[in-house]
């Protein structure tokens, strides 16, 4: 188990969406996480600065999912406190849910839905204001251009996951937790991918992920071993 | 803080709308359950008239719970459940949102039909107007206690009929109001007291119930 610690403090940038992130930080603190009655880690703890990529590693069942989240406020620890923006992660006000952004397994993409009324709903849900340039525009640059107006259950696996990582090109949010953002993704969509999480580390932005696969082409991401 | 609430509202019912079957359903087995009272008893016009209030709400409270079974299993089973959970607005809010969106397209038809039912049941007039009103203010009711049910038994096997047993018993205040309104409006009698303790009960319910909705909803999702 590796406990990891902030130690290079990142400057502040100016870029206009990033106001206010200089400072901003995901804590996690002692950190211990059951599933039922199975201990899956304990002690887990790290200090994530602005611009920074946590990569959690971790065998199948070593509790990575269960981790992140915790860290985004779903699941409670058994032990331990996660701060996001300084506050409690299973407590915190509107504006600090707003700049949290997470996609899990389940990617929250409606098979009734078109890619483009998936994308609008996600953003009125988090009373993100989307404007419907954007929202094409986003789509179209996740490789989606043509299909925003098929319903998602006539998509593939990958166009699904596309659908629901578009949500990145527009959410005005600082962190990203990412769980296994690379499943069904082309070796295309995955340079997009890390392409668009160093575009988002460059501009001061927080991304937790974690992967199976190879990583190379992302920026030098902290690690955290769960075995 | 609305907007989101209006987004979801709206996309709720749409959803409902287009698959269609699910309010087919629901109408068709709120029918069926009231014709077979007749099929049972015999047709004689007396006994039908007086069994009429009881069998229509027996029937509203079939359907209500039969068509609960999915409130959040969809939005559950594909993680949009985790996002709602994760959205700035309070959870208690969203489901509240959920619910109403579910009463509108799958309760207000059954209170809408109710006269017709009630009426081919030997109801008449003012009574008519009593069962549709006790339904109006009871079914919304019926639909907080499911939902509750609803995300308590979420992701459980033969969840359910677990939801029916846990339900069912928190149903009776609702139709011993709700059907013992139409009974006083049969016999003349005031019938306003029921209807008030009805209005009542919904307004505890109101705000009440969605907090108890989250609180099941978040100890799913953990």
């Amino acid at each position: 188990m590796d406990a990891l610690s902030s130690d290079q403090p990142k400057p502040a940038r100016a870029g206009a969406r990033d106001q206010g992130v200089a400072g901003a930080a995901l804590e996690a603190e002692q950190l211990a996480c059951r599933r039922g009655e199975l201990p899956l880690f304990e002690g887990a703890g790290f200090s994530l600065g602005a611009g920074e990529l946590l990569l959690v590693r971790g065998r199948n069942g070593s509790g990575k999912t269960t981790l992140l989240r915790t860290l985004c406020g779903l699941s409670e620890p058994a032990r331990g406190q996660v701060r996001w923006l300084g506050q409690d992660i299973r407590r915190m006000d509107e504006r600090a849910q707003q700049r949290m952004l997470y996609i899990g397994h389940r990617d929250a993409v409606k098979d009734e839905l078109t890619p483009l009324e998936n994308l609008q709903i996600h953003q009125g849900l988090r009373g993100e204001g989307g404007a419907l340039d954007a929202q094409l525009d986003a789509l179209e640059r996740a490789g989606l251009g043509g299909c925003e107006d098929i319903p998602a259950r006539y998509l593939s696996q990958g166009q699904r996951r596309r659908t629901a990582l578009a949500r990145l090109l527009i959410s005005p949010a600082t962190l990203w937790i990412l769980d296994e953002p690379l499943t069904a993704l082309d070796q295309r969509a995955v340079a997009w991918l890390f392409e668009r999480i160093a575009e988002h580390l460059q501009h001061g932005g927080l991304v937790v992920t974690t992967s199976h696969q190879s990583i190379d082409g992302l920026p030098e991401p902290r690690i955290l071993d769960l075995d | 803080m609305m907007r989101p609430l209006w987004t979801l509202l709206q996309r709720d019912i749409s959803l409902i709308v287009t698959r269609r079957q699910d309010v087919l359903t629901v109408v068709a087995f709120f029918v069926i359950v009231i014709t077979l009272f007749p099929l049972a008893i015999g047709p004689e016009p007396e006994k039908l008239r007086t069994i009429a209030p009881g069998a229509v709400w027996v029937a509203a409270a079939l359907a209500s719970l039969i068509s609960l079974d999915r409130l959040f299993a969809d939005d559950w089973r594909d993680g949009t459940l985790e996002q709602l959970a994760l959205a700035p607005q309070p959870l208690a809010l969203t489901a509240l949102a959920k619910v109403i969106a579910h009463w509108l397209s799958l309760g207000l038809p059954l209170v809408i039909l109710s006269p017709a039912l009630g009426y081919s049941l030997g109801l008449q007039g003012i009574e008519l107007a009593v069962l549709a009103a006790s339904l109006l203010l009871g079914t919304p009711i019926l639909s907080l206690l499911g939902a509750v049910g609803a995300a308590m038994t979420l992701g459980v096997r033969g969840g359910g009929a677990l939801m029916a047993l846990l339900i069912l018993p928190l149903y009776v205040p609702v139709l011993i109001l709700g059907a013992g309104a139409v009974n006083e409006a049969m016999f003349a009698a005031p019938y306003q007291a029921h209807l008030s303790l009805l209005g009542a009960l919904l307004a505890v319910a109101l705000p009440l119930l969605p907090l108890a909705i989250a609180g099941a909803l978040r100890i799913t999702l953990d």
